[in-house]
């Protein structure tokens, strides 16, 4: 056993930790410190970034044009990332459907598609769950009927995250009623968003957020050749593509950066509080979740090191899922807590540059605390829900 | 032994659950919410109207004459209805001080009118540096010809920005977390000096930051001795942590109901997701948070009625209560809705931001456990 980094890997610290510092455009890192929301175009800009630089695909085969990185590496870059407070890569292209389509899609798919995906250039959402069917994901009912050399599709596609922007769609639908077991007549068919029939409707989250949206189908026809794999074989493609989403959920870095943070704040006295480093009440808990979160650290580690020996991450990639959205809420509470009363102001137009200093409600982020306690309750839902999580395993680990 | 209601207490539940069921349904109140006061000012006349604004003033001041089980009745169906009328801030806060220490004459210029649903008043005691200790006041009264001249900044008033009248807690004397040396102060809001900024908060109720620059009072505006109005700011806190407790059981409930019936309704893998035993199990514990606390609350209560001993430990090991297992039942409600749990069109998640704004005001748990655990 041997966690030290060799002189190898510390020059590869030194040389993301260089680039997060130089290259982080300084608007986008003001607004990740000011906790102002970042715009479509920031996040595309920040990931093109990261594709100028050879860093965009990370866990991508270098056939690809991943980086080809080992584990200490990715572990390094996912560290690093975090702790220069960088944006978070949105997942759906680059961490979901990317590595659905090199792996199952066809050389003409991986060759139209992946080049947009790897530079961001074609933004994706995700079309799993529906109104009926959510934690039931394999009881879902848009339905994909051929029709010479296209499927028409018709149903409804629900907590479609950056829906609002997307351009294609990768969707899980029923392309056979007649089988014997429901998953079987479930195919991985990818959708231009601007196919006529198509629309997106906001859903407004409990912290007055648009983040999701529904999208509706209606007669949508889409090429045969927008299909992935085989017919009837999506329930598998996508339970690759979740099991990578919940690996991705875990989060440790940024809950790394974001105990220090509270750490920081906690011995800081604010408006001439005490500092909150006082209260044994409040410090006893931090405590608690750091000692959670370093645990998390080395079962990640411990998973990560599985895969790269070849193994697919598979069901114990779960209790990555609940554990670290489990934490991640832990840290919210406390930064909440911390905020005391002036977690109660409703005031998220303040957070943006040109507003005026002395109209401004709270110190820092504070306001920002509940919105996102009550937002990131959503983590324990999403990916499959952290109850969907704890079956997998009672049923695939512990064999119950 | 009894824990039944009296013939007026019964009343009273009658008339809140019918006005709620009648005339306040969640769009209604979302409307009234989102309205430039935060509130109906047309509600709030009908409050005054059924009297439930005299509910706990002596019938000498024009009340009702009623106790703390009386409140807790009123707010635990406000709860359940998601009242956004500033009942808190007019009746049990700035009402509950001037109840306590103002002159006749302080009573009929601002207690009756409040009473009688035509003033509309908040108290400013949370002060930026302060979180949760009340004898932290740092705003100053420095004496100055036949009154005092106040300077200081205030937080998170409850209603203030609807507010023509603040009662406000300034330093006579001491230093800054003393508790002798404070003294209350009712000051117009339209005061040489006063600034509010009004904002909504989480749980679609308003507050304001309130600065006092050198604003003027006379002795007329002095509310109780000078220097002395701690235990009234004490005692009236208590009220108000009572009170939001009861609103907070209302929450609960309602809350732990409506995952009932949804997991009776929602299918999932051909069955009700609430055949789930690991789902059951859950709700039982719901169920069970929410029998405990309200068993803390109607000990609270009359604990405070009967001005029992162990009255102030109560209030504390209430609000510990709501503030410990109301967080449980609140997440757990939104966590067995699943996606719905967190969309801003379901009652739910309005629900559970009002009972975490609870959580936050008057005390967290940390604070009263410390408290309790000090006593």
């Amino acid at each position: 056993m041997d966690v030290s980094f060799s002189e190898e890997d510390l020059q590869f610290r030194e040389e993301v930790r260089q680039f997060f510092a130089e290259k982080l455009p300084e608007d986008i890192r003001a607004k990740q410190d000011q906790g102002i929301p970042l715009e479509r175009d920031d996040m595309v800009r920040f990931q093109q970034l990261l594709h100028k630089q050879g860093w965009a695909g990370v866990n991508w085969p270098v056939e690809y044009g991943g980086t080809g990185w080992g584990i200490v590496k990715k572990y390094i870059f996912a560290s690093e990332m975090a702790a220069a407070n960088a944006p978070e890569v949105v997942p759906f292209g680059l961490g979901m459907v990317g590595p659905v389509i090199y792996t199952f899609g066809s050389d003409e798919q991986k060759e139209r598609f992946l080049p947009d995906i790897l530079a961001s250039r074609v933004w994706w959402c995700q079309g799993y769950s529906e109104p009926g069917s959510g934690s039931d994901l394999a009881s879902l009912k848009t339905r994909a009927v051929l029709d010479g050399d296209e499927w028409v599709v018709n149903g409804t596609k629900t907590w479609t995250t950056l829906g609002q922007y997307a351009d294609w769609i990768f969707c899980l639908v029923r392309t056979n009623t007649d089988v014997a077991r429901r998953q079987e007549g479930i195919s991985f068919l990818l959708v231009d968003m601007k196919t006529p029939g198509i629309s997106v409707k906001p859903i407004i989250t409990i912290e007055g957020g648009h983040e999701v949206n529904e999208v509706h189908f209606d007669n949508v026809r889409v090429p045969v050749d927008n299909l992935v794999g085989e017919e009837g074989k999506g329930w598998t493609y996508g339970k690759v593509l979740l099991e990578h989403e919940r690996t991705g959920t875990a989060q440790v870095h940024r809950s790394l950066f974001r105990l220090n943070k509270l750490k920081e704040q906690a011995a800081t006295s604010v408006r001439g509080e005490p500092p909150l480093a006082d209260d044994r009440n409040f410090m006893r808990k931090l405590a608690a979740v750091e000692v959670e979160l370093k645990a998390l650290e080395f079962t990640e580690l411990r998973t990560l090191a599985a895969v790269s020996s070849g193994k697919a991450p598979g069901a114990e990639s779960s209790i990555l899922k609940f554990k670290g959205t489990e934490i991640q809420q832990a840290i919210d509470t406390l930064f909440m807590e911390a905020a005391g009363y002036y977690a109660l102001p409703y005031v998220p137009h303040q957070f943006k540059f040109d507003y005026p200093e002395d109209e401004f409600v709270g110190a820092g982020a504070e306001t920002k605390t509940s919105l996102k306690y009550f937002n990131y309750r959503k983590a324990s839902i999403y990916g499959g829900s952290n109850e969907i999580q704890r079956n997998i395993v009672a049923k695939h680990v512990l064999g119950l | 032994m009894d824990f039944s209601l009296n013939e007026m207490q019964s009343m009273l539940l009658d008339s809140v659950q019918r006005f709620i069921a009648n005339d306040y349904d969640f769009d209604t109140r979302q409307k009234y919410a989102e309205s430039e006061h935060g509130y109906s000012p047309e509600v709030w006349a009908t409050f005054a109207d059924l009297g439930w604004t005299a509910i706990p003033f002596p019938e000498d001041d024009g009340g009702i004459g009623g106790g703390q089980v009386d409140l807790m009745v009123v707010m635990e169906q406000f709860g359940r209805g998601l009242v956004v009328e500033p009942y808190l801030a007019n009746i049990v806060l700035a009402g509950g001080i001037l109840k306590r220490v103002a002159t006749d004459e302080q009573k009929e210029r601002w207690l009756h009118p409040i009473i009688a649903g035509e003033l509309q008043a908040a108290l400013a005691w949370v002060e930026p540096q302060s979180r949760y200790r009340d004898s932290d006041v740092r705003t100053e009264a420095r004496a100055s010809g036949d009154g005092v001249t106040i300077s200081g900044k205030k937080s998170v008033v409850f209603n203030g920005g609807n507010a023509k009248l603040l009662i406000v807690s300034a330093r006579t004397r001491g230093d800054a977390t003393d508790e002798d040396g404070i003294s209350l102060y009712a000051i117009p809001a339209d005061a040489d000096g006063v600034s509010v900024k009004r904002y909504a908060t989480v749980d679609g109720h308003q507050a304001a930051e309130i600065s006092l620059n050198n604003v003027q009072a006379d002795a007329s505006q002095l509310l109780g001795t000078e220097g002395e109005g701690f235990a009234a700011l004490k005692a009236t806190l208590a009220d108000a942590t009572l009170a939001v407790s009861a609103e907070a059981v209302g929450i609960m409930r309602a809350m732990t109901e409506k995952t009932v019936e949804y997991s009776k309704n929602r299918i999932q893998f051909g069955v009700p997701i609430g055949s789930f035993q690991a789902l059951q199990h859950r709700m039982v514990d719901m169920f069970t948070a929410c029998e405990q606390t309200y068993s803390l609350l109607v000990w609270a209560a009359m604990s405070r009625d009967a001005d029992n001993d162990d009255a102030e430990r109560s209030v504390h090991a209430l609000k510990y209560q709501i503030g410990v297992a109301g967080r449980k039942v609140g997440e757990e409600a939104v966590q067995l809705h699943g996606g719905m749990g967190v969309s801003w069109e379901m009652d739910i998640a309005h629900y559970f931001k009002r009972l975490t704004a609870i959580g936050q005001s008057l005390g967290n748990a940390d604070h009263h456990l410390d408290a309790l655990a000090s006593v």
